[in-house]
């Protein structure tokens, strides 16, 4: 059924998406507004086709150390939350990331701080940024706006994390994740076998032939001159990350008099926003970073030498709005809004804070 | 062409279930479609309600403040979304249950016997469909053909002998229009 376009929630695309691009494991445990993915999985069995392992784990804290032992053996490993769920599993991020670990971590944020709400939020943006755990690290953060693109970001984030061997997050919301949208997902791969690993993963810790000393999957290192190194080591790898691997979009007027800064659900409203502004005759455009981590600074410093001002939309009390205003350097003024706790702002609000920044 | 679509109602009448069939119908005529739910403490007993986009163009905001066409079957609902519709669009109601009208002038309203008329045909169940036909008569966005194949596609193959039930049911509310 290759290209057939489907009408799914952005939770179950994740799920199929996973199945398609030759997953290894999914570990999780329920949570609004995320439990499709792991309802999804099961009712799709992929054990019984791919030989896709899918276990329901007895905690957050159990599933993010079973990603730590996955990807520690070279295997494509996944799991999915929200946002309190991901609070838990920061010891293991962290852990991963030091270890040089790749795995992909789903977050499909609701309403904070602590068990908050099950409605959607997007709160969770300056924990998934500058990594969330101790020490100093980051993980690549991509923010769909699409049930395509959660299925799509699936591979893609799975391909970062191999290409960098470090922890990839998927920072989605409970809108996304919630909502029906048509998409046609990825074609089937397979699954790597063994012997594809150990070739791809000479560091994975998959058995050890006798041609190789031992591989050593761990974040401890006593003696503080190896551990400089290794941060060191780590340093340089987001460098080239921060090189490589920007993602954003640029859409709405061509000659505008002003922007918005958005990503995920706050863009989609922004892209409405833009529309009714068009009407009544303001050009706005919409910058969205799809990569959160690294942010696309450039992008917004050269959209900032366009327009007079800047509107950051985005469901929480102001997170984002901190890498704009950093990438801007105060050129112009950056305002911000968000509606937190579980509520979303209509397109028709965000208009009204706009045309009052003109 | 666009069509913002609110339906709303108690829990159990079917309400994200139509709006599902509505936009599975769209996405057979290679429309643009969204489809999102309040899943919220709403789901969890109360009112549901989902917000439908079927269009010609990409969907952008999957959430609304106003919309073309409000679909209520329960007072909480109507009160809620009444005012909620653009001027010159379209209200349809179940008027089961209902003690307080709509009372607006500036836009269309579609008083709909759709209980009434699913209790005597026995289709309780098909409540739903009743209501999709109501709004198809005023709103022909997708064709039956179309609707059918959505319910062909979204039915679990063990309850396809309820098609025809189906059918019947859309039917019979485009005739209560």
């Amino acid at each position: 059924m290759e290209n057939e376009v489907l009408l799914l929630k952005g939770n179950e695309a994740i799920a199929h998406a996973a199945i398609r691009c030759g997953c290894d494991g999914y570990f999780g445990y329920p949570i609004t507004p995320q439990s499709e993915v792991l309802e999804t999985l099961a009712l799709m069995k992929p054990w019984e086709t791919t030989g896709m392992v899918v276990v329901q784990a007895e905690s957050e804290v159990a599933s993010v150390n079973m990603l730590y032992g996955g990807g520690g053996c070279g295997k494509k490993v996944m799991t999915s939350s929200s946002s309190v769920g991901i609070a838990l599993m920061q010891e293991g991020i962290t852990y991963m990331a030091g270890a040089d670990v790749p795995c992909l971590i789903v977050n499909v944020q609701r309403g904070g701080p602590g068990l908050g709400t099950i409605q959607p939020g997007q709160a969770d943006y300056i924990q998934a940024t500058r990594g969330g755990g101790n020490g100093d690290y980051n993980v690549i953060v991509l923010a769909p706006n699409s049930v395509q693109e959660m299925a799509d970001f699936v591979d893609l984030g799975f391909d970062l994390a191999f290409k960098y061997c470090t922890p990839v997050m998927m920072l989605a919301d409970g809108v996304i994740g919630q909502m029906m949208e048509k998409v046609v997902l990825p074609p089937q791969k397979p699954r790597r076998t063994n012997e594809e690993i150990a070739e791809q993963c000479p560091w994975a810790s998959l058995g050890k032939p006798k041609t190789r000393g031992v591989n050593v999957i761990t974040s401890l290192e006593l003696q503080p001159e190896k551990m400089e190194l290794k941060n060191h080591k780590l340093q340089e790898k987001y460098r080239k990350i921060e090189e490589n691997e920007v993602r954003y979009e640029l859409t709405g007027s061509e000659n505008p008099e002003v922007a918005i800064v958005a990503f995920g659900c706050s863009s989609r409203i922004s892209q409405k926003v833009v529309q009714l502004a068009k009407e009544e005759g303001i050009e706005v455009a919409l910058l969205r970073p799809i990569t959160l981590w690294p942010f696309p600074y450039d992008a917004v410093k050269e959209l900032s030498k366009k327009v007079k001002s800047i509107l950051v939309v985005e469901n929480n009390a102001g997170q984002m709005v901190h890498d704009v205003r950093y990438a801007i350097e105060g050129r112009i003024p950056v305002n911000q809004y968000g509606r937190f706790g579980g509520i979303i702002p209509t397109p028709m609000e965000i208009l009204e804070v706009l045309k009052k920044q003109l | 062409m666009t069509q913002e679509i609110i339906i709303a109602g108690f829990g159990g009448q079917g309400v994200l279930s139509m709006g599902k069939i509505l936009a599975y119908a769209g996405l057979m005529e290679d429309k643009e479609v969204s489809w999102m739910p309040a899943y919220g403490p709403e789901q969890r007993g109360g009112t549901a309600n989902v917000t439908v986009i079927v269009s010609d163009e990409k969907v952008s905001s999957p959430v609304l403040s106003s919309y073309d066409t409000a679909i209520v079957l329960n007072q909480p609902s109507l009160d809620k979304f009444e005012h909620m519709v653009k001027p010159g669009g379209t209200l349809i109601y179940d008027d089961f249950g209902i003690l307080n009208h709509p009372t607006r002038t500036d836009i269309n309203i579609y008083r709909i016997q759709a209980m009434q008329a699913a209790t005597e045909m026995k289709l309780m169940k098909c409540f739903n469909m009743v209501v999709l036909g109501g709004y198809l008569k005023v709103h022909p966005i997708v064709s039956i053909e179309s609707v059918m194949k959505a319910l062909r596609k979204t039915l679990p193959e063990r309850h396809h002998h309820l098609l025809p039930t189906n059918e019947q049911a859309i039917l019979r509310g485009m005739d209560l229009v």
